[in-house]
């Protein structure tokens, strides 16, 4: 082994995208010259964009991981019409649109082409939001995931339908502000007990391979894609994605936002293989759910001056603590799950 | 044969493209949306508070990141452009790089002296010798004193081309690397190392040569410039009552004898200190090791008040050496008691007598109450002023005799080697300017990188390394080195452990985090530039970038 990296701590720590002292072989995908920037630049996403970026990670991922050979399957939503106004588009890969709902059934239609044909390095992506794949693709998902076609799907969750205008989704957690879910009445914002978690639902699904990711943390999210690519079957990847304008955050805070609803652990980082969980990522640092909260004007309605919702924000620290105690997210790195 | 030419290059081309591309036309790369952008981030450099702080202006960051690429010859390069004894500073240097250090707020500051220290040692150990392009200049200048401030002024002067020549009065160079600071603290063979490396530059050293009158020596010598740095040797004292003057010595002497005399200086079984300064807790440490059973600090003011830094205080503790503060000497009869009075702070924090005495016996007392500057020599240099005994020197170290600058100890300013260091450069810089009739005015700082220009989620937590401590009986008895040195693994973790703070260190994180891949990598070394024809303005590169190296600039209209 080099010298070099006998020492294992490196200036940056372990968390910036790139590091001059790590091993090339090891490096993450997103500091080579040579990405293949899966959506190019151009996109008519907004500032600060978090589905933008989650999407690039992801596929660039895939790109490196299949050596360019795949394509990709999208649902109708921001990430499909921020990318293709006509006659331009951003992918730089082979990528078709079809409805809002049908996203998981043509990628296994594709899947079973490539069988057909005997392309078996070609591999297959489908991508939509959370209204794509949470409500309006669901049922196509769950036949894909039942009949265990040779696809991974990725969600790129940001809680609500954003391209239509922020309407609430089974995505949207509680309390938030949709305009559809507005901060009126005796149950302000989005109520509790109600929406998906559809990684729960995939996992339900025995599927080889699931997975929860955030923008904020590069190195894990790459892992999970990697290792996505290594199974056959239907595999499974929830990547949280800040939405600026939908919940009303500065567009330079989009990563923060992210890394703080893993630290708070209202998003826990897992895997799971055949339907049980085999890994969580611990929190580094553990955080109060308002630090999450309090940044994004969806959730303002709780934090009324001389009137903060103490009710409603105790209900969310639960959810949060349940996380912690289902994942085990607050154990030591090196100790397993 | 040109068509064939051209059939090839097409087929290459289809060949590179990315699987199955067919759309070439049409790519949202038409769609420059660098015009929804109403502020723009750029990159800039920001001044790390550790190299903001050093006396000696070592760029800190600059040789870490060479340390932590295991480039250790290259690291000590770097320190060598500003500092030319990093062994010596390593070990006797107060770092007040360290307590500036921006790590402090996430575990603790990052172990510099002891990485330094590191460097320094191997440079010892493996003959490494400063790299420098220097044309003649046909200048000889002179230097009257060979400690700190002088070596450093004789060491630049060299760099730049110019012939030097050091007068020192004592029979060693390192003035008070030798005769101030204690050798368990830093060995000689150091200083006679690192000594030995600047004059085989080329400097020629007069040993026992005391200068008594400076403008004959400038014009005998045919010296186009002098730098005068003596230092302060005279120790200062006060009229303690006593019928045995004898008994009463002062720490400078004490410390010199140490050096010098051929018998260490005979202090007896119990001795008493006088003072609160770093030089008092040497010479009590000191004493400890040269057999007294009791060693005494006594000091006037309360604990917090001592002018010592407090890992001294500390060492010297473990050591047996017992503090007495807030406590004043009032005299001392023939048999060695000494009557103290014991003083209480006042609203304002000063010490007040409180009219309650004690009696101390000891066999001897060391008065550690500062130093002065032997000025008699230079009182009839026209021009030269001496204000409340240190030399006035204008910003350009010069004093009001042309020619004849002053450095160190002997002008204003606080007194320690590394100060003395950033001195000799500073003066050596402005000597070669004044030199070839020009005006050295140093480039405009940079604005500082504060800790909350940071993102500290980057950086994982690493506590500092512990430096290992020679065992407290052998510090009873011995005048071995108290502190070890790192070895190769750990000063490399350690110098790892730099946080880079204001100045990029091509960590991909504004090129990985960007939506709209609008910035581009530019190769190793040379750092990244941004896209402006893509760039929306988002921020997010300036709040991830770990080390503050980008900021936000409202876009002109």
């Amino acid at each position: 082994m080099d010298d070099k990296q006998r020492v294992k701590f490196y200036q940056k720590g372990t968390f910036t995208v790139g590091n001059r002292l790590v091993d090339k072989k090891e490096r993450n995908v997103q500091a080579s010259m040579d990405r293949s920037n899966a959506i190019t630049s151009g996109h008519r996403a907004c500032q600060g964009c978090g589905e933008a970026l989650g999407a690039r990670y992801a596929l660039d991922t895939v790109m490196r991981v299949t050596k360019g050979k795949v394509i990709a399957s999208n649902a109708t939503g921001c990430l499909e019409v921020f990318t293709t106004p006509y006659p331009e588009t951003s992918w730089q890969l082979p990528w078709v649109h079809s409805l809002f709902g049908n996203a998981p059934a043509v990628a296994s239609g594709i899947a079973a082409a490539l069988k057909v044909k005997g392309k078996k390095d070609t591999r297959v992506v489908a991508q939509g939001g959370d209204g794509g794949t949470t409500d309006i693709g669901f049922g196509c998902l769950s036949g894909m995931f039942e009949r265990n076609d040779d696809v991974l799907y990725i969600c790129y969750d940001n809680e609500a339908y954003m391209n239509t205008g922020v309407q609430r989704s089974s995505a949207t957690p509680p309390t938030a502000r949709t305009s559809t879910t507005m901060p009126l009445g005796d149950a302000p914002g989005n109520v509790f007990g109600t929406g998906k978690n559809m990684s729960l639902i995939a996992m339900a699904h025995n599927i080889p391979y699931v997975a929860t990711a955030s923008v904020s943390n590069l190195q894990d999210l790459e892992a999970k894609v990697e290792k996505a690519m290594t199974f056959r079957g239907s595999r499974y990847i929830h990547i949280f994605v800040p939405c600026p304008l939908g919940w009303g955050h500065a567009s330079d805070i989009t990563i923060q936002i992210a890394r703080l609803v893993v630290d708070t652990a209202l998003f826990p980082l897992f895997e799971a293989e055949h339907g049980a969980v085999t890994n969580s990522t611990p929190i580094r640092k553990r955080l109060p759910v308002e630090d999450y909260l309090r940044p994004q004007r969806r959730f303002a309605h709780l934090f009324k001056k001389g009137a903060i919702d103490v009710e409603r924000i105790a209900k969310l620290q639960k959810m949060a603590d349940e996380n912690i105690k289902r994942f085990n997210l607050l154990r030591k790195e090196e100790d397993t799950i | 044969m040109e068509k064939q030419k051209n059939i090839n290059s097409k087929k290459d081309k289809d060949v590179n493209k990315p699987f199955a591309i067919t759309l070439d036309v049409g790519t949202s790369l038409a769609n420059e949306t660098g015009s929804w952008r109403t502020e723009r981030p750029v990159y800039l450099d920001r001044l790390p508070p550790c190299n903001n702080a050093c006396p000696a202006g070592e760029n800190i960051q600059a040789w870490l990141y060479l340390a932590e690429e295991k480039d250790y010859q290259g690291a000590f390069q770097e320190i060598m452009k500003n500092n030319p004894m990093p062994a010596t500073h390593g070990r006797a240097c107060y770092h007040p790089c360290e307590t500036a250090c921006n790590r402090k707020d996430v575990d603790s500051a990052v172990n510099i002296h002891a990485v330094e220290r590191f460097i320094g040692d191997q440079a010892i150990e493996k003959g490494w010798v400063p790299k420098y392009d220097a044309k003649p200049s046909n200048k000889t200048v002179l230097i009257i004193g060979a400690g700190p401030s002088g070596l450093s002024a004789a060491y630049h002067l060299t760099r730049l081309g110019h012939k030097v020549t050091i007068y020192e009065a004592g029979p060693v160079a390192g003035g008070m690397m030798s005769f101030g600071i204690p050798a368990y603290r830093l060995p000689r063979n150091i200083i006679q190392a690192e000594v030995k490396r600047i004059l085989d530059m080329g400097i020629e050293l007069k040993l026992n040569h005391k200068v008594d009158d400076v403008q004959h020596e400038m014009k005998t010598g045919n010296f186009d410039a002098c730098f005068l740095a003596i230092g302060a040797h005279i120790a200062n004292r006060i009229n303690i009552p006593t019928p045995d003057t004898s008994k009463i010595l002062d720490a400078a002497g004490v410390l010199r004898d140490m050096e010098t005399g051929n018998n260490p200086p005979k202090l007896g079984r119990r001795v008493v200190v006088y003072g609160g300064g770093d030089t008092a807790v040497d010479v009590a440490r000191t004493a400890k090791r040269l057999g007294a059973e009791e060693s005494i600090i006594v000091y006037r003011s309360g604990r917090d008040q001592m002018k010592a830094h407090d890992f001294e205080v500390k060492e010297a503790l473990e050591e047996g050496v017992t503090l007495n503060w807030l406590t004043t000497i009032k005299e001392m009869d023939a048999s060695g008691s000494i009557k103290v009075e014991k003083m209480e702070l006042d609203a304002e924090g000063y010490p007040q007598p409180s009219g309650k005495f004690e009696t101390i016996e000891a066999d001897s007392m060391v008065l550690a109450l500062g130093q002065n500057v032997d000025t008699s020599f230079i009182k009839n240099i026209p021009g030269l002023n001496i204000i409340d005994n240190v030399v006035e020197v204008a910003t350009n170290m010069m004093t009001g005799y042309a020619g004849l600058f002053a450095g160190g100890d002997m002008v204003p300013s606080e007194r320690t080697i590394t100060v003395a260091v950033g001195h000799g450069k500073k003066a050596a810089n402005q000597i070669n300017a004044w030199l070839f009739d020009k005006t050295d005015s140093p480039l405009p700082k940079h604005e500082l990188a504060s800790f909350d220009k940071l993102n500290d989620w980057y950086y994982t937590d690493a506590p500092i390394t512990v430096q290992p401590q020679l065992d407290v009986i052998r510090r009873h008895t011995t005048f071995e080195e108290v502190l070890g040195g790192l070895d190769d693994s750990n000063a490399l973790y350690e110098a790892r452990r730099c946080l880079s703070c204001g100045n990029c260190f091509e960590c991909d994180n504004c090129y990985g985090v960007c939506p709209d891949n609008a910035v581009i990598k530019l190769g190793p070394g040379k750092r990244f530039e941004f896209n402006y024809d893509y760039c929306k303005g988002c921020g997010i590169c300036v709040k991830e970038c770990p080390c503050g190296a980008i900021k936000m600039e409202p876009e002109e209209i």
